[in-house]
Parts: structure tokens; C-alpha cells; sequence
């Protein structure tokens, strides 16, 4: 891993963590961008992580470029020898797989994709060696993801599967992306899954749709109504497949306002999950099964 | 006091100066692309330079005043027109009750800031009243004004019309337009060919522009070093592991053709970016029209603080001017 500073233009810092997706890169990004916070930094305007880099936005009337990058030099040493642990949450999110929405629009753009003939869950599950999409889903929603950027567009997540690199699922971004794409479309780019918060375009493939909302501009959505947006760096997911009938009711349910994405609180520490990956997994289910 | 929509014009959306502090949830700063204008509109009828007017573009709306206000145009270049007769941009003017303003054809630029005296005073959404459509937040009900709204005014003082931004501080692009850019971020990924080609070419405005980037088309494609792909980012050369776009970072997805990002900018994405349109350029941006030439301009970080110095020393002299 090294770490690489350059200036976005007079008003931003670009550091990239490392050039490849980690949650060792992840958490060091974590990190430095929460010393950045606490800190509070005369000039500091906008701090964004990302997967394994992040970006600072300052005012350099306030502070010179050159002075924000060495503040920013100064807190990378001691984000080494931090703890690469957080107490975060653990969310249940249904997904409906292999749906006729997102169906109907890969079928649309059917020639922006690398395989015009088939599907992007079957393309998906051929390219990752799974002899059927059954095969490729279960995989997709059989361990844990961690919410490692949340950007985009308002509130869409992005994630990284919680496996050893050689279980990681990878998937190519449309060869052109798509004009559009359903709201609440779990999709899939390189490593990472992601949530479409709202209706637009969008590279990633699709694979189904949650009846969650995960954004919510009218706080209308009974767990928004603190603030519009579901997601943060660091939260930790569970896909959880469900049938039409069962995400219809769930659309009820969150029509009504009563409906309560099922979540437990739990402490993720990299390095215990980096010793037994399967074990944390399970402690992580059964700390939401007992929710 | 309310403005009633008429008609909307092509694509006019509540703006102020934006909503700084969101765009880690992917939430953009937003506000008036072309900001200066929407400063000086707003001082020419003694708003707050952060009250919210509209911002119309390629073409103005119609709009029927419920009671009397100053009102300023500025930005493009476009005929003003209350009850038919034609008002001066860049001043103030004074409107009544039941008059009607509409826009004639316009001319040079590519949006109209329209300020009125105690500014549009929709309810703001995260400490803006800036219009994201893409997120269906602030402005009116998320989206662009359209026939039949009433946009409610904010109460204002007594405001003497007549006030004037001389020519002298406004801005006029040359043609070529030259956006002035601070190279970085992912550039040692093009070849030192497609990094002198990219500043040596002329670029075009292409169709797809708008809030959230401006496309450029009709220089040569990029060639890029040859790596190994880092995992995650995916194969095409093109691709980074999702990172943070920097507000007038520069992407080519595919090394073909540069989108610089704007105000409504994506957060973050997989493409690389291989520098990025220093602060003081990004008005002339949100001026230009499809079909446009554009040349960059390599500057260093010096040269990208002194002109941002220059750009407040002006905006400062229009504040002077106004007394």
C-alpha cells in the first residue's frame, strides 16, 4: 500500500490509499478522514472516504493547499498504528433477485452489454465460474457486505463482500452504461455491490431490487425520518432474498410506515475478521438473527 | 409576493449559492453554475448574494408578478422583456404588480440568472433552496419550475431600481472559450503524447451537458500506459477502484471524451480523471452552448491561486460599484 496525494484542481486533495480495493486500504481511508473530522480544520469544507481513497474539499482562502496537504501527511503516520476497529451496525436488506423490473431494463439495453444474448445475471455467473445464476445468487447473498462508500448519487452505497480475495465476485460495468435504471436496483461493478437510490443512469449490472427505500427526500419512510439518507461508511449488510409476494408485502409495509429494517448493533475489528473470516461472518448472523 | 410560471422556459431551476457539507453521501453542493452571475443579479436588487433566483437555460420563462419588485437579470445574453418592452441586463429594474417578464432569443451564453427583490423563498432542503433534480431535493418539489407554480417571494425593503454592473466586470469568453486546468489525479495514466495532445487540440461542446457535467468531443483519444488492472477497478484502462470526483474534475471514460463534472457532480465513480478546471474557470462553464470550441490550458497551482484572487477581486469591485 502507498499512499498518493495529488491537488483536484485549487480547492480539493485526492489521496489514494492504495490503487487496489482492500479493507485495509478502506480502513486507514476510514481513519485519516476521521482525524480530518475531529480536527476540525479551519477551511476544511467537504470529507469524503471512499473505498480505498478519499478526498478532501477546502476553502484555500483559508487554508493554502500546501498547508492542507501536510495536515493531512502529518495524521497518514498515525492512521498506521490505529485500531482498525468500529462499532457499527449490521442491516438485514431483501432483495428480490432476477426481477421483472430490472429485467425488463437490461432487455432495453441489451446492446450495451457484453453479452447481448443472455442476461446479467447469467453473464455474471458464467464469467465467475457458477455453473447456474442460482448458483452465482446464492453466492451473492450468502456472506455479509461492508458499505465501503456511499456516494455517486444521493445515498447510494457502495460494498464490498466480506470473503478472502479469491471468493470475491467480479463483474465488468456495462460496455456503455444505461440511460436508466429502476430506483432501488442492486447492481454490480468490479468487486462492489451497490444499491441505485434513485432512478437514472448507472454502468453497474443488475441483478434485482430491494422494496427498501434507502433515500428519502420527503423523510415520508418511517426509519428516514431523522435524516434523508440510509447508509454510512461502515455499515455492514446482509442481503436476504425474497419472493414477489414477500417484497410486495414489504412495499406495504413500507407504505404504511411500518415497516423497520431489521438491524443489530456489532463491533467489526479488522484484524479478528482477517484471522477467521467464516467465524466473524457467523458471530455477525448471529448477532442479527438474534435482533 | 409571488411569481406565477407562465410558461417554464426549456429548463429553469430554483438556485442559490448551494449546499456545501453532503457530497461524502453523495449529495452535491448544487446552486448557479455560472455563480458570479448569480451573485450580481442578486445585488442589483439588494438581496443577499445567497438568495435563491432562477436559473434558466437557453431559454427564459414567462413570469407574471403578484405585486411590485426589483428585478435583475444577468449571465447570457438574452432580450428582456416586461409587458414587451425591453429591459437593460445586468441592471435592475423595477416591475409591477400584474406585469409579465418573458425572454426573446438568446443571443450569447448559455444561462439567465433572474434575481427579484427578498428572493425566492421556497422552503430550503439540507440549508438550500437549490434545485437537485437528480435527488428530487429543494427547489419546488425537486424538480425544474414548470406552468401554473407560484413561487413564493421573500419580504424585501424598498429597493431602488437602476443599479448596474458596468461591462467592464462582466465576463465575456473568447473563442475558443480557454478553461485553465491543474493536471493530477490520474494523469501519469495517459502517455506524455496524449498528455500534450489533450491541452494541443481543440474540443468541442457536445450535446450531452448540463448541471451535472459538461461532454467534450473532437480531440484525439487518449493512449494510456500499459498496467496491470488493480483488483476491483475493473479491466477497462480507463477504470479506477470507485473513488471521490473533485467538482471540474476531468473523466474520459474510455480515454475518449473528457466530462468535466459541475455543480450537480457525481460524488464519485470508476473512471479516472486526469486533472481538474481550477475554481475560477468553473462559471465560464456553465455559459457555454453545444458546439463550442474549448481549449485547456495547463496552469500550476500558482497560477490556478492567482486567478481565483483575481475572480474575488472583481466580484469585490462589483460590490464597490453597487456602493
Amino acid at each position: 500500500m502507498k499512499t498518493r496525494y495529488s491537488f483536484g484542481g485549487d480547492e480539493h486533495i485526492f489521496v489514494e490509499v492504495d490503487e487496489e480495493m482492500s479493507l485495509d486500504a478502506f480502513f486507514k481511508s476510514l481513519s485519516i478522514t476521521g482525524a480530518v473530522a475531529d480536527l476540525n480544520i479551519n477551511g476544511v469544507t467537504e470529507i469524503c472516504p471512499a473505498n480505498a481513497s478519499f478526498q478532501i474539499k477546502f476553502d484555500p482562502d483559508v487554508i493554502s493547499p500546501d498547508d492542507m496537504l501536510n495536515e493531512l501527511k502529518k495524521l497518514e503516520s498515525a492512521a498506521e498504528s490505529s485500531e482498525k476497529r468500529i462499532a457499527t451496525r449490521i442491516v438485514e436488506i431483501p432483495v428480490f433477485y432476477n426481477d421483472p423490473w430490472t429485467h425488463e431494463t437490461l432487455m432495453r439495453f441489451r446492446e450495451r452489454h457484453q453479452d447481448p444474448d443472455g442476461t446479467d445475471l447469467d453473464y455474471a455467473a458464467r464469467i465467475n465460474g457458477f455453473d447456474s445464476a442460482e448458483g452465482f445468487i446464492e453466492a451473492h447473498h450468502s456472506n455479509p457486505w461492508f458499505v465501503s462508500m456511499v456516494g455517486f448519487v444521493s445515498g447510494l452505497p457502495f460494498l464490498y463482500q466480506l470473503v478472502e480475495r479469491e471468493r470475491q465476485l467480479q463483474v465488468p460495468k456495462y460496455l456503455r452504461p444505461r440511460t436508466d435504471t429502476p430506483k432501488l436496483t442492486v447492481g454490480y461493478g468490479g468487486c462492489f455491490s451497490c444499491i441505485y437510490s434513485v432512478r437514472g443512469a448507472g454502468g453497474y449490472q443488475m441483478f434485482g431490487i430491494t422494496p427498501m427505500p434507502i433515500y428519502d427526500p420527503e423523510q415520508k419512510v418511517s426509519y428516514l425520518k431523522d435524516f434523508m439518507v440510509f447508509f454510512k461508511p461502515g455499515d455492514i449488510v446482509k442481503w436476504k432474498p425474497i419472493d414477489r409476494a414477500e417484497y410486495d408485502r414489504i412495499l406495504e409495509q413500507v407504505e404504511a410506515g411500518t415497516y423497520e429494517p431489521k438491524t443489530a448493533k456489532v463491533d467489526f475489528d479488522l484484524e479478528a475478521f482477517n484471522a477467521d473470516i467464516d467465524g466473524t461472518n457467523r458471530k455477525l448472523m448471529e448477532a442479527l438473527n438474534g435482533a | 409576493m409571488a411569481l406565477k410560471v407562465i410558461q417554464p422556459g426549456l429548463l429553469t431551476t430554483i438556485q442559490d449559492l448551494g449546499r456545501p457539507g453532503y457530497f461524502h453521501l453523495g449529495i452535491p453542493i448544487g446552486g448557479a453554475m455560472d455563480r458570479m452571475a448569480m451573485r450580481a443579479a442578486n445585488m442589483l436588487v439588494g438581496n443577499d448574494e445567497a438568495a435563491a433566483g432562477l436559473e434558466a437555460v437557453f431559454m427564459g420563462p414567462e413570469l407574471e408578478f403578484s405585486s411590485d419588485a426589483t428585478v435583475a437579470v444577468t449571465g447570457a445574453e438574452i432580450p428582456i422583456l416586461l409587458d414587451g418592452e425591453e429591459q437593460p441586463g445586468w441592471t435592475g429594474f423595477p416591475v409591477k404588480a400584474g406585469q409579465i417578464l418573458k425572454f426573446g432569443f438568446l443571443k450569447a451564453g448559455a444561462r439567465a440568472y433572474i434575481a427579484v427583490s427578498g428572493g425566492i423563498d421556497t422552503p430550503p432542503a439540507l440549508g438550500s433552496r437549490s434545485t437537485y433534480a437528480i435527488g428530487a431535493l429543494g427547489g419546488i418539489e425537486g424538480r425544474a419550475i414548470a406552468s401554473g407554480d407560484e413561487l413564493p417571494v421573500g419580504a424585501s425593503g424598498r429597493v431602488e431600481a437602476g443599479a448596474t454592473i458596468s461591462e467592464k466586470l462582466r465576463r465575456m469568453s473568447s473563442s475558443p472559450t480557454e478553461l485553465r486546468v491543474l493536471p493530477g489525479l490520474y494523469w501519469h495514466r495517459i502517455t506524455e503524447t496524449a498528455q500534450a495532445g489533450f491541452f494541443d487540440d481543440e474540443w468541442k461542446v457536445a450535446p450531452e451537458a448540463d448541471r451535472m457535467g459538461y461532454r467534450f468531443r473532437g480531440g484525439k483519444p487518449l493512449d494510456f500506459v500499459e498496467r496491470e488492472a488493480p483488483f476491483g477497478a475493473g479491466s477497462d484502462p480507463s477504470n479506477i477502484v470507485d473513488g471521490c470526483y473533485p467538482y471540474g474534475s476531468i473523466q474520459v471514460p474510455g480515454g475518449t471524451e473528457p466530462i468535466v463534472l459541475h455543480r450537480d457532480a457525481v460524488s464519485g465513480g470508476g473512471y479516472f480523471m486526469i486533472g481538474t478546471v481550477i475554481s475560477a474557470d468553473m462559471d465560464l462553464i456553465g455559459q457555454l452552448q453545444p458546439h463550442m470550441p474549448v481549449k485547456f490550458v495547463e496552469v500550476s497551482m500558482e497560477q490556478a491561486l492567482k486567478a481565483r484572487s483575481d475572480r474575488s477581486k472583481v466580484l469585490q469591485g462589483m460590490r464597490e460599484s453597487l456602493g
